[in-house]
């Protein structure tokens, strides 16, 4: 069975929404508990998401 | 309860508003669509004029407001024109006996009628000269250059007139200028190298910035929604990272295991790991530039979008609704414009810290 290369896409966008916001998450807990160290947390949190949301917009680039 | 009622009518008639001018005229509406639709094809391509907009005359003539830029074509020698020549591309451009037509936004050689041939999968098979004109992209890239020449210089001039205190917009982005140096270039790169690196860290980021915020103004230009600026711009971090990279960088990627291991425990798994760590080099890179184009296109593309919704809807609803939707997701756009361009320099910052690390190998031994 052939699976679409636009589901395919979708379910690529579905783990990076997960990811993206499991550090959001995560990210939050952090700053809750060390608040002094927030713009640390910020940046590693930023640069983390950013890694990852590259996936996304590779998967959606390959689609379209 | 009078009250109540009537609150529930008028919101019942709200909502079925949209659906009453959807219901009337059904061809009408999927032909606004796929205008729409080419409007928003064309504002994301770069263009051989700068128009600002263009309306229909009531003889039904269309009458573009903008300046014409200049063509440059290499074809057996150098060929000049205005972009005038084309007329939006509803005529054929004549210069010294040859002819020039655009065609989906390229410019091909052709006959003095302008025929287009095409293969057999509707590729045209024309002659497409080497194009090196200044389109609209590349004012933008100038303009913005031009900006920040002055800008800085300003800067730095303001500097050593007035004993090392900023003046005028200096004030303004001298604590941009430290928050690159502070909290991106020396975190990531380290106290000793972050000089070699702030030239190139503070000129992408700038750069990155006016350009995504220029993206957003009426000028209708996408410079960093356009793959071709953003491979540049990771081309150069790629060069910069493996032109400086030391040897203990090449050594983390063709020997990443070091003395831990005796060769014939390495040899299984560098089958593996080189190649990764060569992908590595490259993927790095790409991921920039895809991300930086991916991020300005489709912030374009769902802004045009909800100021189209307004011509779709064609009721009293649609413009505030698509003035409101549009309105914040400008707001937004503005700190991704800002974000994307922090994004891709600290990015940058990271890699060339990657690439100028020097461990200190007498500290490793005692740690393992």
């Amino acid at each position: 069975m052939e699976i679409p290369v636009m589901v395919g896409a979708g379910l690529v966008v579905i783990g990076v929404g997960l990811g993206i916001g499991r550090i959001g998450g995560s990210a939050m807990d952090a700053i809750a508990r060390q608040p002094e160290s927030y713009g640390k947390i910020q940046t590693a949190m930023l640069i983390a998401a950013a890694l990852i949301e590259g996936i996304g917009f590779a998967a959606l680039f390959a689609v379209s | 309860m009078q009250r109540k009622l009537s609150l529930k009518a008028s919101l019942l008639f709200i909502f079925l508003i949209p659906f009453m001018s959807m219901a009337g005229g059904d061809t009408p509406k999927t032909d606004k669509k796929s205008e729409i639709k080419a409007y928003i094809q064309h504002h994301l391509q770069d263009s051989y004029d700068f128009s600002l907009f263009s309306y229909t005359t009531e003889d039904g003539s269309h009458k573009y407001v903008g300046a014409p830029l200049p063509v440059i074509l290499w074809d057996n020698g150098l060929v000049v024109f205005a972009s005038s020549k084309f007329h939006h591309g509803e005529t054929v451009a004549e210069v010294d006996g040859n002819f020039y037509k655009l065609y989906h936004n390229k410019i091909y050689k052709t006959d003095a009628l302008g025929t287009i041939n095409y293969d057999d999968h509707q590729h045209p098979t024309n002659l497409k000269p080497l194009d090196l004109s200044i389109t609209k992209g590349v004012v933008m890239i100038l303009i913005t250059a031009l900006l920040m020449f002055f800008l800085f210089r300003g800067l730095a001039r303001s500097y050593a007139q007035n004993k090392g205190i900023a003046t005028g917009t200096g004030r303004f982005f001298e604590p941009i200028v430290l928050y690159i140096r502070d909290d991106i270039a020396i975190p990531n790169i380290g106290q000793k190298k972050h000089m070699r690196y702030m030239p190139f860290l503070l000129t992408v980021f700038f750069f990155v910035w006016f350009l995504n915020i220029f993206g957003l103004t009426p000028l209708g230009v996408n410079v960093t929604g356009n793959i071709a600026v953003t491979t540049a711009l990771a081309i150069m971090t790629f060069l910069i990272t493996n032109f400086t990279g030391t040897k203990d960088y090449w050594k983390h990627i063709f020997d990443p295991l070091g003395d831990s291991m005796p060769w014939y425990g390495k040899v299984p798994l560098y089958i593996i790991l080189i190649p990764i760590e060569v992908l590595g080099v490259f993927i790095k890179p790409f991921s920039l530039l895809i991300r930086l184009y991916a991020n300005m296109q489709a912030g374009h593309i769902v802004l045009m979008s909800l100021i189209g919704l307004m011509f779709i809807f064609k009721s009293w609803l649609g413009s505030p609704l698509s003035f409101g939707l549009a309105f914040a997701i400008s707001l937004i756009e503005i700190l991704v414009a800002l974000l994307q361009a922090y994004i891709f320099t600290m990015l940058s910052a990271l890699y060339f810290g990657f690439a100028s690390e020097e461990h200190d190998h007498h500290d490793e031994a005692h740690a393992h």
